[in-house]
């Protein structure tokens, strides 16, 4: 109906609206209500998002103990002493350590598992099921069975590793040991979410373009690599940004890994990671200034490597 | 298109057998006593299940962690939703001033890992009160800025402009046409929100282990308590795990085929 309506017959309608009391209202709510509709997410996020960060920043310049009655200005002193903190910097090392031992292998595995997926599968539903099955998992529980699995007295993995006459490793005491037992966990759990991303890029490459490669000659390896890839970048740069925001704030898996370990995460800190590290500051320590630093740290760091990320994937892969 | 070889099946089928052990393994040793643990290894599960599930009950405060678990993601997963789905209405549908930037404005926050502010976050929250109550995990959740992103991306498609010129024209407020109009056309979007934001929020950890305490635990909360400790009995604690994964795997059987979807779309769309 409204279709046929001309220009200026829409302004002679509002024209003669407007007169009215009730059809001022009507103006007055095309004008404000799109406010009200978007103004939830803009007060939540700036009260309980946007607030908190700045806030950090301003936090972190004091010397601010949990339940001190003085919080005395101490200017740059925390993060003075966090550049000399070797625990700051080896915290960032075992941060960057397991987040590459997930995430190169991931994405690797994703991509191949999303070609095993691609081809034309008897109940392919039910695979794609299988392999995010993961994904549901509560990740606390998941961490518990996973530090029992790889327990260094009797967990399944030295068994099995003792078994076929491999001596058994040290998943905890030994930091490598421990930093693969850490990623593995986020591997199981993320690898076929991740696949299922890549298979719904892979599934919307035209299939012309194939087509024509096959008649040129192109074999299936080729192909993989001279089509489906490069048409996989934009996707490829989503999972690798959104898994290097969740990988570097890595939590829960270094907590519960080994419940005698508490937030020291080992006895060595050979695999405490730097969100473990600002919650054994501020909430064990009770050092809030300090813990405030790291995490303004920590976000700028994240920050800057989504940015890298970001552009070396587009450079990588094209 | 021909059908793939068995080793295709083959790799596949060790994919998933590997997916789902961690599973059966938490089961197994739930399931008997910790000599299965110890050397006598099995992969038959025992009858200590029950057993093993009522120490659970009498260790934690299973059935509370429960429900304030279904209590804190039923209220979220409710509140995102609608208001995601309000906002989105807008940025699809409505044209007002700033709509541009303020669109930009939300998709840049999505990569904020606004996490890192639970310092100031934890201050505030005492300083309501709030610290140990559930509202303190409810209130930061109540809408995200993803699920304002996928609503906004769904409606732009679901909901023609000429209807809501119509409804307009008819007299509707815009709210009514919010909710008669826009709200029913973005269902099957509204449901796989409802699905991952419910997921997400039963699986939080760090925020509800720093605001919360052992006696008003959500379940995740409650399962560090039942493991921490310097001995660690695992039949009890991985008791606890499978109690605390059987709701989430019958969701996952019930809604499996709409998550995978919403996964594949989610790529596409974002």
């Amino acid at each position: 109906m409204t279709a046929v309506l001309t220009r200026s017959d829409r302004e002679r309608v509002a024209q003669t609206r407007s007169r009215s009391p009730r059809h001022r209202l009507s103006a007055l709510d095309a004008k404000v209500s799109p406010y009200l509709f978007v103004a939830p997410f803009f007060v939540l996020f700036g009260a309980v998002g946007l607030f908190p960060l700045l806030y950090t920043a301003y936090v972190s310049l004091f010397d601010w103990e949990l339940g001190a009655d003085e919080t005395p200005f101490v200017g740059l002193d925390n993060y003075r002493e966090l550049f000399g903190d070797g625990q700051f910097w080896n915290a960032l090392f075992n941060t960057f350590s397991i987040f590459l031992l997930s995430s190169v292998p991931q994405v690797i595995v994703a991509v191949v598992l999303a070609a095993l997926l691609a081809v034309n599968l008897r109940g392919r539903t039910a695979w794609r099921m299988g392999v995010l099955l993961p994904y549901v998992a509560s990740l606390v529980a998941l961490t518990i069975i996973f530090g029992n699995l790889f327990g260094p007295q009797f967990g399944l993995v030295n068994s099995v590793l003792t078994t076929v006459g491999i001596p058994p490793i040290d998943w905890q005491a030994n930091t490598f040991g421990s930093h693969v037992a850490i990623a593995s966990m986020v591997n199981w759990r993320w690898t076929g979410y991740n696949a299922l991303i890549v298979l719904a890029a892979m599934l919307a490459i035209p299939r012309e373009v194939h087509e024509a490669a096959v008649v040129d000659g192109a074999g299936p390896l080729r192909r993989f690599f001279s089509i489906t890839l490069p048409m996989l970048k934009p996707t490829l740069i989503f999972v690798i940004v959104t898994s290097t925001i969740g990988g570097l704030q890595i939590f829960t898996e270094p907590k519960l890994y080994d419940p005698s370990a508490g937030s020291g995460g080992g006895a060595e800190h050979q695999y405490q990671t730097v969100v473990l590290y600002l919650y054994q500051s501020a909430f064990q320590q009770l050092n809030l200034g300090y813990a405030a630093a790291i995490a303004w740290l920590l976000f700028l760091v994240v920050i800057a490597v989504a940015g890298l990320n970001f552009w070396l994937t587009r450079r990588a892969v094209r | 298109m021909k059908r793939p070889s068995f080793v295709v099946y083959g790799v596949l089928a060790a994919f998933v057998l590997g997916s789902a052990f961690p599973f059966y393994w938490s089961y197994l040793v739930a399931s008997r006593d910790n000599s299965v643990l110890t050397g006598d290894f099995t992969l038959v599960p025992g009858g200590n299940f029950f057993a093993n599930a009522a120490r659970v009950f009498d260790t934690i405060p299973f059935w509370k962690a429960l429900g304030n678990s279904f209590i804190v993601s039923g209220t979220v997963t409710l509140s995102v939703v609608l208001l995601s789905a309000l906002a989105g209405f807008a940025f699809a549908k409505l044209r007002f001033r700033g709509r541009g930037v303020l669109f930009l404005f939300v998709v840049a926050t999505l990569a904020v890992p606004t996490q890192l502010g639970i310092i100031p976050l934890y201050m505030a929250m005492a300083e309501f009160g709030w610290a140990g109550e559930l509202e303190a995990v409810i209130v930061p959740n109540l809408v995200t800025a993803f699920g304002v992103f996928w609503m906004r991306q769904y409606l732009v498609d679901a909901v023609p402009d000429e209807l809501v010129e119509a409804a307009r024209m008819d007299g509707c407020s815009l709210w009514r046409v919010f909710w008669h109009v826009a709200l029913p056309a973005a269902r099957p979007a509204a449901a796989m929100l409802g699905v991952f934001t419910f997921m997400q929020s039963w699986n939080d950890f760090l925020w509800p282990l720093v605001v919360l305490n052992a006696d008003n635990p959500t379940l995740q909360v409650a399962l560090e308590k039942l493991q921490s400790g310097y001995y660690v009995d695992y039949s009890l604690v991985l008791a606890g795990t499978t109690l605390a994964t059987v709701p989430v795997l019958i969701v996952f059987l019930v809604l499996g085929r709409q998550i995978v979807a919403g996964v594949m779309q989610g790529a596409v769309k974002g």
